[in-house]
């Protein structure tokens, strides 16, 4: 069981090891780990605290990718959410209300987006732009165009708190990641989606029930945008309509394709994809490190994803695969008096 | 067919003239030439990248980086413009220049890689933004005599201002009506949007029409950031963000069909207006906040989109029905 997923996902912890010995060759501190009043600090830790956010958005846009979809509103419900968690502790409803109601606004968000591609029959990329463009309107209309700060002990501590050692948030992505691979790896819900992305005329025909499950994808995305919103909002005791989770809907599509996933749907790999966020935060923490200005970041992340979509594309993976065809079939001819047929 | 294509065009101008309708009642004042001049000028870098943008749509693409770029033509023509002595039409030229190349690569990567364009842009996006920031992350002031005679106008009467990047949008649009409609290129935008496979059967080379679309695109967007520039009279690699956005609800709330194929430019000019009254609505009225705008406009989009679905349906069935 475990065996097949290490292979899938090895191409991206092959470039996340090699990204932290290039940094580390460079910078010896970047490894550094000391328990500071029972929490680990360091580099590292920083890193994959930081990553939280957008490790949570790839976990719900790996699925909606994976049905042949993509999300482009999650920024704009980081905010929606953001807003409304802070303006519920600020008005006094204590914070399990208030994450309720977070939560439950990024589910309806993503029940919307949801009803609008598989009801309405609008494509994903345009029915999630409606959100995008109108819901940062919708949470400066909560936060009434002003930043919301809070000083509630509890809320801040998703964003800053630590829990056996590690900070909270990345419990909270890493619990989310493994959650969610469970729930789809150990019933047939994976398979299913995956059957929608391919084809979901054909899967439709062969019985499933593609409406609902489109609808469940992405309704996902929007909690988990919801997630990622709580932690945006908690880290700086604050909810900020305007930034809150700008730009973070293209890292978290882009760390669903560092993780190796097609765009045009089909088999997808959660792990793969959180792996890519985490990749997404160790380039930027190395650019922070060597000294150069946070404005190459764009430029980098601008050249990986021109890199990967030359890999992954169709016209150009038929020569790859060809290619991979003929080296096995050579490697395979000149093994072939060796090898005995294997036992199972 | 052509009564259905030709429907949103009219929901479109009835909903412009239904706004106008409104505003007149509220605020009589609104119908000056001062308010209609400046409805020109404030709107003109948006209408400018909206005709490139409904070129590229009609053709079935999308092109995200737009925003990004008209934020590089800015910073760009204010840095080259503070380091050397070059006159600023020189300048525009190489600017120009840069941006139809890098659409028209752009428009490549998307033919060679069969990708998406909306994935291909969004690299664009990030690297037009990265370069933007690469020459100066702070508001640099464009100081030259000839942008005095750049941010001229007519006065009209009743004091209004007609600017001369009011008039370049107005000129821009005009020229975009005649490439789309009237020239072979515009002919091969739209069967391309209407399907390649037909379009490729119909001899349009794939290929080349690609790379021009989003050339097409890149030089509008490099324009727009001219206009931009003299508008705001400065260069800041923060600015635009999210008005490609702003340009696809423009063309989308214009009445052409995301799907592509199907859309005229003057409804994108119509959109455009629509947007800018919303805004100058909501001025006036002093009460409503500005974020308004934003649900309004995604308001609007859902409508139009709702009512294209609605519209294929219907000329679905007709067809079904014409066959039995």
């Amino acid at each position: 069981m475990i065996f097949p997923v290490l292979r899938r996902v090895a191409p991206q912890l092959i470039t996340l090891f090699a990204l932290i010995v290039l940094i580390t060759l460079i910078f010896p501190s970047f490894l550094n780990l000391s328990l500071v009043d029972g929490r680990l600090v360091g580099p590292l830790v920083d890193a994959a605290k930081r990553s939280a956010p957008v490790a949570l958005l790839a976990v719900g846009m790996t699925l909606v990718i994976a049905t042949k979809g993509i999300d482009l509103s999650v920024g704009a419900i980081i905010a929606i959410c953001g807003a409304s968690a802070a303006w519920a502790v600020g008005a006094g409803y204590g914070l399990g209300p208030a994450l309720l109601i977070a939560l439950s606004a990024g589910i309806a968000c993503g029940l919307w987006n949801g009803v609008l591609v598989a009801i309405v029959g609008i494509q994903p990329f345009v029915a999630t732009l409606i959100l995008m463009t109108a819901g940062r309107g919708i949470a400066q209309l909560i936060t009434e165009g002003r930043i919301l700060t809070f000083t509630d002990p509890g809320f801040a501590w998703i964003g800053s708190g630590t829990l056996l050692g590690l900070p909270v948030p990345v419990w909270l992505w890493f619990s989310t990641a493994v959650l969610m691979a469970l729930i789809l790896r150990r019933t047939a819900l994976g398979m299913l989606i995956e059957a929608v992305g391919i084809n979901r005329r054909a899967s439709a025909l062969s019985g499933v029930n593609a409406r609902v499950l489109l609808i469940a994808v992405y309704a996902v995305a929007g909690f988990c945008a919801a997630l990622a919103g709580l932690v945006v909002t908690a880290d700086i005791r604050g909810a900020d309509a305007n930034n809150a989770g700008l730009w973070l809907e293209l890292d978290a599509i882009l760390a669903v394709v560092i993780g190796g996933n097609s765009l045009l749907g089909g088999r997808f790999s959660i792990a793969a994809s959180v792996i890519g966020a985490l990749i997404i935060q160790t380039i930027n923490a190395g650019i922070l490190l060597a000294g150069f200005p946070p404005e190459y970041n764009l430029v980098i992340k601008a050249a990986l994803v021109v890199v990967i979509l030359v890999v992954q594309s169709p016209s150009l993976g038929g020569h790859f695969a060809f290619l991979r065809t003929a080296l096995l079939s050579r490697r395979e001819a000149r093994h072939a008096p060796q090898t005995e047929e294997p036992k199972p | 067919m052509t009564n259905a294509r030709l429907l949103p065009l009219f929901a479109t101008i009835a909903i412009f003239m239904l706004a106008l309708v409104i505003c007149f009642i509220q605020f009589p004042n609104m119908f000056s030439t001062r308010v209609l001049g400046n409805l020109l000028t404030d709107n003109a870098y948006l209408g400018i990248v909206a005709v490139g943008m409904t070129v590229v749509i009609l053709a079935g693409g999308i092109d995200l980086s737009v925003g990004s770029v008209i934020a590089f033509s800015g910073v760009f023509i204010a840095v080259v413009l503070r380091d050397t002595g070059l006159h600023p039409m020189v300048v525009f030229a190489m600017l120009l220049a840069i941006t139809t190349a890098f659409g028209a690569a752009m428009g490549g990567l998307v033919h060679a890689l069969v990708m998406p364009g909306f994935i291909v842009t969004l690299a664009g996006m990030f690297l037009a933004r990265g370069a933007a920031y690469m020459l100066s992350i702070d508001s640099v002031p464009i100081q030259h005599e000839f942008y005095d005679v750049l941010q001229s106008y007519i006065l009209l009467p009743g004091r209004g201002r007609l600017t001369l990047i009011g008039i370049t949008m107005l000129v821009v649009f005009v020229i975009g009506m005649l490439i789309v409609h009237k020239t072979r290129f515009g002919t091969a935008v739209y069967a391309f949007g209407g399907g390649e496979a037909t379009a490729r059967l119909m001899g349009v080379r794939q290929g080349r029409v690609t790379v021009m679309i989003y050339a097409f695109s890149g030089f509008m967007a490099g324009l727009s950031g001219i206009v931009f520039s003299i508008y705001t009279g400065s260069g800041y690699s923060l600015a635009t963000v999210g008005t490609e956005l702003t340009a696809i609800a423009a063309v989308v709330i214009g009445g052409t069909l995301l799907t592509g194929g199907a859309g005229y430019m003057f409804g994108t000019f119509i959109g455009v207006l629509t947007m800018g009254l919303i805004q100058v609505y909501i001025v006036f009225d002093g009460t409503l906040s500005s974020w308004w705008t934003k649900i309004v406009i995604g308001a609007l989009v859902l409508a139009f989109i709702l009512l294209q679905k609605a519209l294929l349906h219907l000329a679905r069935r007709g067809n079904e029905v014409a066959y039995a």
